[in-house]
């Protein structure tokens, strides 16, 4: 069995009479990448502050490897990107990771870390003359440092082009592989979509939804795909056989509802190919991830 | 994992680093005093002359590094969020506060040697107690960067700077550094002498400027330890690290 590097049980975070975080439980394995999605002000950056010890909580308690986040032992194993500041605006880069470095046993080499993250250690720009981006990947080195064995990430792709968004993504799953735990807040879900094992709903404070990606676009019993509204689909029907229910579900989005398999994509490719149907996106699963949490966070609003 | 200490000394190399390179904390902590000192030291704009001047910028310094500059540096530490940041490191609360007090005492002590340097050179000599007058000053120390992180951790950074400069401006002026409790008029004199400004300074020129004993250094020891404990207690109760 693995290590559970945060177990988190029964977490209520109140700001006076508001309650911002409302009985969430949840636990993360070593080797993990759970994301905490959900709108504006549902309790994600609370949670995180919690866990990392900045905030305490009201009730309930949150471990780090069975000790408390403020424990000066748990903290040494974990690494922490902010989603607002963190970084000496006068500082340069390799010179804030220099004296970071001094506080842990077992720190990843400054030099080599920025430059893995596409940051010249020689630069004498300071970081507040460096664009959004830039400072991010500055912010996302100084949670790498540690080498840690549970990192959190709140809006790591915030601000980031396209090649960087890729090059953290790729840097988050090789850390993941290498068995540390990371638990990311995100607006962005299709990173949640590619990088996630378990993904966590929070609306107004409460766990609405949990699971992984596929369990809760129901990935296992539904196609779907888009293509032209108003096709014929008693032809398509009689192609896949019996055993699936067939449906335009909106305008241009069909739903094959049935046992998912190769077979099927390869049936529904061969159809539109036959019936000249130019399908736009196919995919496992009745509704995308955003249309779970929208749908998921609705009434909580 | 790291110890203690080695963390504390990671943070004051940290302190001192961003100090002595931030050109208005220069200005403040270097510059203003060694001004004042010339200034102070060739005129007549206070009473006794170089002798009575050094006092008083010693006094100037310490409110300077401890109290202003301390203040205003920890206040944008906070709006930038690099203090938040910190504190989810291994790098503890006493490590913090340690090592910027040890960073605090070393610029403060190379700000007073070149008020002491400057003033040596202008004809300045002491024939007073150094151990005394080196009590008096680490109460002084004490007592301004308590004050100043009070002030750091309970209002905005904007505020910080504001509310810093402006003290800096009103201890220096009004406070019983420039102009002694004893020279205003009654009322006023009273009430300033209980100042930690006034207090400092007289308690400095009584130190350094002939054979004197403990006791009549005890009112302005006893009023800068009341200060100093005074805001230590808000600054533990008030201090946010956001």
């Amino acid at each position: 069995m693995s290590q559970t590097a945060l177990q988190v049980d029964d977490l209520v975070v109140r700001y006076g009479v508001f309650c911002a975080v409302d009985q969430v439980s949840f636990s993360v394995a070593a080797g993990q990448v759970t994301a905490l999605v959900g709108p504006n002000g549902a309790g994600k950056t609370s949670t995180i502050e919690v866990c990392t010890g900045l905030r305490m909580p009201f009730s309930g308690s949150v471990r780090l490897f069975g000790r408390p986040p403020t424990e000066l032992a748990a903290r040494a194993r974990i690494g922490v990107m902010l989603q607002l500041g963190g970084l000496y605006p006068t500082a340069k880069p390799m010179e804030w990771l220099t004296y970071l470095a001094r506080l842990y046993s077992d720190p990843a080499d400054p030099g080599t870390l920025l430059r893995s993250l596409g940051i010249d250690p020689k630069t004498k720009t300071a970081t507040r003359r460096m664009s959004g981006g830039e400072q991010q990947r500055v912010k996302l080195a100084a949670a790498l440092l540690p080498q840690p064995d549970l990192l959190f990430l709140d809006e790591p792709t915030a601000g980031l082009d396209p090649a960087a968004r890729r090059d953290l993504l790729a840097a988050l799953s090789t850390l993941s592989s290498e068995g540390a735990a990371i638990v990311l807040t995100t607006h962005q879900l299709a990173d949640v979509e590619e990088i996630a094992d378990f993904v966590l709903v929070l609306a107004a404070g409460h766990l609405v939804a949990s699971g992984t990606v596929a369990e809760l676009v129901g990935a296992g019993n539904t196609m779907s795909f888009r293509a032209t509204a108003g096709l014929d689909l008693s032809t398509l029907a009689k192609a896949l056989g019996a055993g699936f229910e067939i449906r335009e579900a909106r305008p241009g989005q069909y739903l094959v509802n049935g046992l998912t398999s190769p077979q099927l994509l390869a049936d529904i490719t061969k159809w539109c190919a036959a019936n000249g149907v130019q399908a736009t996106e196919i995919r496992s699963g009745a509704r995308t991830l955003e249309d779970i949490v929208i749908e998921a966070t609705r009434g909580q609003k | 994992m790291t110890t203690s200490w080695a963390r504390t000394r990671a943070h004051t190399g940290w302190e001192l680093r961003l100090l002595l390179r931030n050109g208005e904390q220069l200005l403040l902590v270097f510059i203003i005093p060694a001004v004042l000192v010339v200034a102070l030291g060739l005129t007549k704009f206070v009473s006794g002359g170089i002798d009575s001047a050094i006092p008083r910028v010693l006094t100037i310094s310490i409110l300077a590094t401890c109290f202003t500059s301390l203040a205003i540096a920890t206040g944008f530490e906070r709006r930038s969020g690099a203090l938040r940041f910190l504190a989810t490191t291994p790098l503890t609360r006493v490590n913090l506060l340690t090592g910027k007090a040890l960073a605090t005492a070393i610029v403060t002590s190379l700000s007073v040697l070149v008020v002491l340097a400057l003033g040596g050179f202008l004809g300045w000599r002491s024939g007073g107690s150094w151990p005394l007058a080196l009590l008096i000053a680490l109460l002084g120390i004490f007592t301004f960067a308590s004050w100043g992180l009070f002030l750091a951790g309970a209002l905005r950074a904007e505020a910080v700077l504001a509310v810093a400069n402006g003290a800096f401006l009103a201890l220096i002026l009004f406070g019983g550094i420039i102009i002694s409790p004893a020279q205003l008029p009654v009322g006023m004199g009273s009430v300033i002498k209980f100042l930690p400004s006034a207090a400092l300074a007289d308690g400095l020129t009584v130190a350094l400027a002939g054979p004197t004993t403990s006791v009549e250094l005890l009112l302005p020891a006893c009023l800068l330890a009341v200060w100093g404990a005074a805001g230590a207690l808000l600054a533990r109760h008030y201090f946010r690290w956001e």
